[in-house]
């Protein structure tokens, strides 16, 4: 009996419905902190000694390398939940996780690129950090591949859901053996300003875009599972009547407009 | 144990993609049976005996192997069972006598003579050293075939054992299962011929069931 | 039961050392392929031996990883067309076993030769002296994970028509920490440095591709080879 909420939860109709009830709540604190977030950061907050506004970038590039590495591990771990207990929703979870997570890596690379430039003089280095985050990416497109390539989505969700688990076993590997090569490498005049470092003024608009970007993954991700839950349950009974709810409802406002 | 039959399938279901391919099977074969699954094509004939081979797992259902569940008694069902799919499982660069060794290498009675008895017997007796790529689709299944010349295994699976094969082959095969059968085997086989053979029982799967609510 | 489970293992070996015998000429092309390659780099770089001598370990090493990458594919490929695979699949023994022995044969086959020729590669890019030891104990290990991990990609691709372009997707970013510490190992060694401890880790990451490559491969083929 102590089961029942477990499987309530896995059913993708519940989701749906009662997503829909909190979703706008959850999509409004999410406007609001990253709002709050982004005019602290880029207008209130002091402009860095050394790197002038510049360094305002930071408040997209940290808060997206945090969730890209994160959504990978929460990608993985639904799939590894559909493996166990061969749960449907935790399979849509970890399709619509992946192409956010992608989306943040780049994000995170390309505003890391544009902080490039003026801070040490060229868009890419092979930085450490830089470098994992790559080969982040690659992982990345390596699940998604792998889930279009299949016409079945069962077997995609559980291929997919296998290879997020063997990269979660290696991620720590690779993020470790690169850092590893870099220390190798390392050109002694380039250093990133380390956070410990960064005063308290800086600091704390970075935490409120931290967790804003926390609330925005989870809005994303659940906008996307809905979605993805609409098509792949469209030929059951519960979808079908929803869409004809739906459009009876345009019909009806057509006719009353004419 | 006396009571239980040699396989009892109950209430095996299986679907893919939220489309049900078939529901509520239940069947028993027991010794000296032969059971014949008929049905069109897509009704899902091949799942079935792939499902009961365990190499693909059922949505629903359970399988009983003298009363105990194959994933229960995996090593013991799969050692007492055979299985020939569609594909014949035929290495082409191997020779007829090669591919055979290599698929009855876990009998007891995988010696020379068996062999060569077996490869005769099919009718492959002057072809043991010729490699398969040089053989017909016909001659590729009675590689496969002869495997049932030296089995041990109590359960047959055959998914189409006649495709290919003329017509001698076809009488002689039959033979063959009929022989095993009174001795106590059990085959279950996917076919759409008329078998002349006693014992022999019918399931029909019904076409493809379409969308679950 | 013990010996049930070893005969698993040792029959797909034998069996897949059969077929790669019976198919030279198809085995030797990943070998053929990591000497040619080996050509482009003086011809697209620098005749030049002082500077080949400076790229030399990682580019031994980046052929070896390519030419693995692209026979890796054919690990299961003809056994799911032909049907073996299921067979496969139904063997009483379990199944990591037998997958093992097919992944040991794909390393006699490719790893190793590629790993016996690779001294002739360094001589032709002037790698120095200091490093053809180290180049083969790296290689001999390393290209044993990259089999290992490359099973687990194979086996993720094996019933799709085109899957050889994503396999590679999927294993490229896998075989990263192999790259690094197997062209580390050489590279220490040709600086002077003991290129004992990047060796050491090559070694961990064998110990735990044979433990954990061939279960996930188990898993992933009884999933994707049901399509």
């Amino acid at each position: 009996m102590s089961w029942q909420w477990f499987h309530r939860l896995g059913s993708p109709r519940w989701f749906y419905q009662s997503s829909a009830r909190w979703l706008p709540w959850l999509s409004l604190a999410t406007a609001v902190v990253l709002l709050s977030g982004l005019i602290w950061g880029l207008a209130i907050a002091p402009e860095d000694a050394k790197q002038g506004n510049s360094f305002r970038i930071i408040y997209i590039h940290v808060p997206a390398s945090f969730l890209a590495l994160a959504g990978y591990y929460i990608m993985a771990t639904a799939g590894a939940v559909g493996l166990i207990w061969k749960m449907k929703l935790s399979y849509m979870v970890m399709k619509s996780a992946a192409p956010i997570g992608a989306a943040l890596t780049f994000i995170a690379l390309f505003t890391g690129a544009i902080w490039g430039k003026p801070t040490w003089g060229t868009y890419w280095v092979w930085d450490a950090r830089i470098t994992s985050m790559l080969i982040l990416l690659f992982l990345y497109l390596g699940v998604m591949a792998l889930q279009y390539a299949y016409h079945s989505a069962d077997v995609a969700s559980k291929a997919g859901a296998i290879l997020g688990l063997v990269g979660t076993v290696n991620i720590p590997i690779i993020y470790k053996s690169v850092d590893w090569w870099y220390t190798l490498h390392q050109p002694a005049t380039i250093k990133f300003t380390s956070a410990p470092s960064m005063h308290p003024d800086m600091f704390q608009p970075l935490l409120v875009m931290i967790i804003g970007f926390y609330l925005f993954y989870a809005v994303a991700l659940i906008l996307h599972t809905r979605s993805e839950i609409l098509r792949r349950e469209r030929k059951t009974s519960w979808v079908r009547d929803l869409l004809n709810t739906k459009k009876q409802a345009k019909a009806d406002k057509q006719a009353g407009e004419s | 144990m006396s009571q239980s039959s040699l396989i009892k399938v109950e209430n095996l279901a299986f679907e893919r993609d939220d489309s049900c391919l078939f529901d509520n099977i239940n069947l028993a074969v027991d010794s000296g049976d032969i059971l014949q699954i008929e049905g069109a094509n897509g009704s899902g004939k091949t799942t079935l005996l792939r499902i009961l081979t365990t190499a693909l797992q059922p949505s629903a259902g359970k399988i009983l192997y003298k009363g105990c569940t194959v994933t229960d008694c995996r090593y013991q069902y799969l050692s007492d069972m055979l299985y020939i799919g569609h594909q014949p499982a035929v290495k082409q660069t191997l020779t007829a006598e090669e591919n055979l060794r290599w698929m009855v290498s876990n009998s007891a009675k995988s010696n020379q003579l068996a062999i060569n008895d077996a490869l005769a017997g099919v009718g492959l007796s002057g072809y043991s050293d010729v490699p398969c790529y040089a053989l017909s689709a016909g001659q590729h299944r009675r590689v496969a075939l002869a495997r049932l010349l030296i089995s041990e295994a109590k359960l047959w699976y055959l998914d189409e054992p006649f495709t290919a094969i003329d017509k001698q082959g076809v009488s002689y095969l039959e033979a063959r299962l009929q022989e095993h059968a009174d001795r106590g085997g059990a085959v279950v086989l996917t076919s759409h011929q008329d078998l002349a053979l006693n014992n022999l029982r019918k399931y029909s799967l019904s076409a493809p069931a379409g969308q679950i609510a | 039961m013990a010996h049930s489970i070893n005969s698993g293992f040792s029959a797909w070996l034998r069996r897949d050392l059969l077929l790669a015998y019976r198919r030279r000429g198809e085995a030797a092309s990943p070998l053929v392929f990591f000497v040619m390659v080996s050509t482009l780099i003086p011809l697209g770089l620098t005749p030049e031996s002082a500077r080949l001598a400076e790229v030399a370990a990682g580019m031994i090493w980046v052929m070896a990883l390519l030419a693995t990458l692209l026979s890796v594919e054919g690990l299961f490929a003809s056994d799911y067309q032909d049907g073996s695979l299921e067979q496969l699949l139904i063997t009483p023994q379990l199944l990591p076993m037998p997958l093992l022995g097919k992944i040991t044969a794909h390393w006699l086959t490719t790893g190793l030769p590629l790993t016996l020729v690779s001294p002739l590669l360094g001589v032709m890019l002037s790698l120095p002296a200091a490093g053809y030891l180290p180049m083969l104990c790296s290689l001999a290990l390393g290209t044993a994970c990259l089999s290992l991990t490359g099973a687990v990609g194979a086996a993720l691709t094996v019933s799709l028509r085109k899957g050889g372009l994503l396999l590679s997707l999927l294993v490229m970013p896998l075989y990263m920490p192999v790259l690094i510490f197997g062209t580390a190992t050489v590279n220490f060694a040709v600086d002077g440095l003991n290129w004992l401890p990047p060796l050491a880790i090559l070694g961990a990451l064998f110990a735990a591709s044979v433990a954990l490559c061939p279960l996930a491969a188990a898993g992933a083929l009884r999933l994707t080879s049901a399509n």
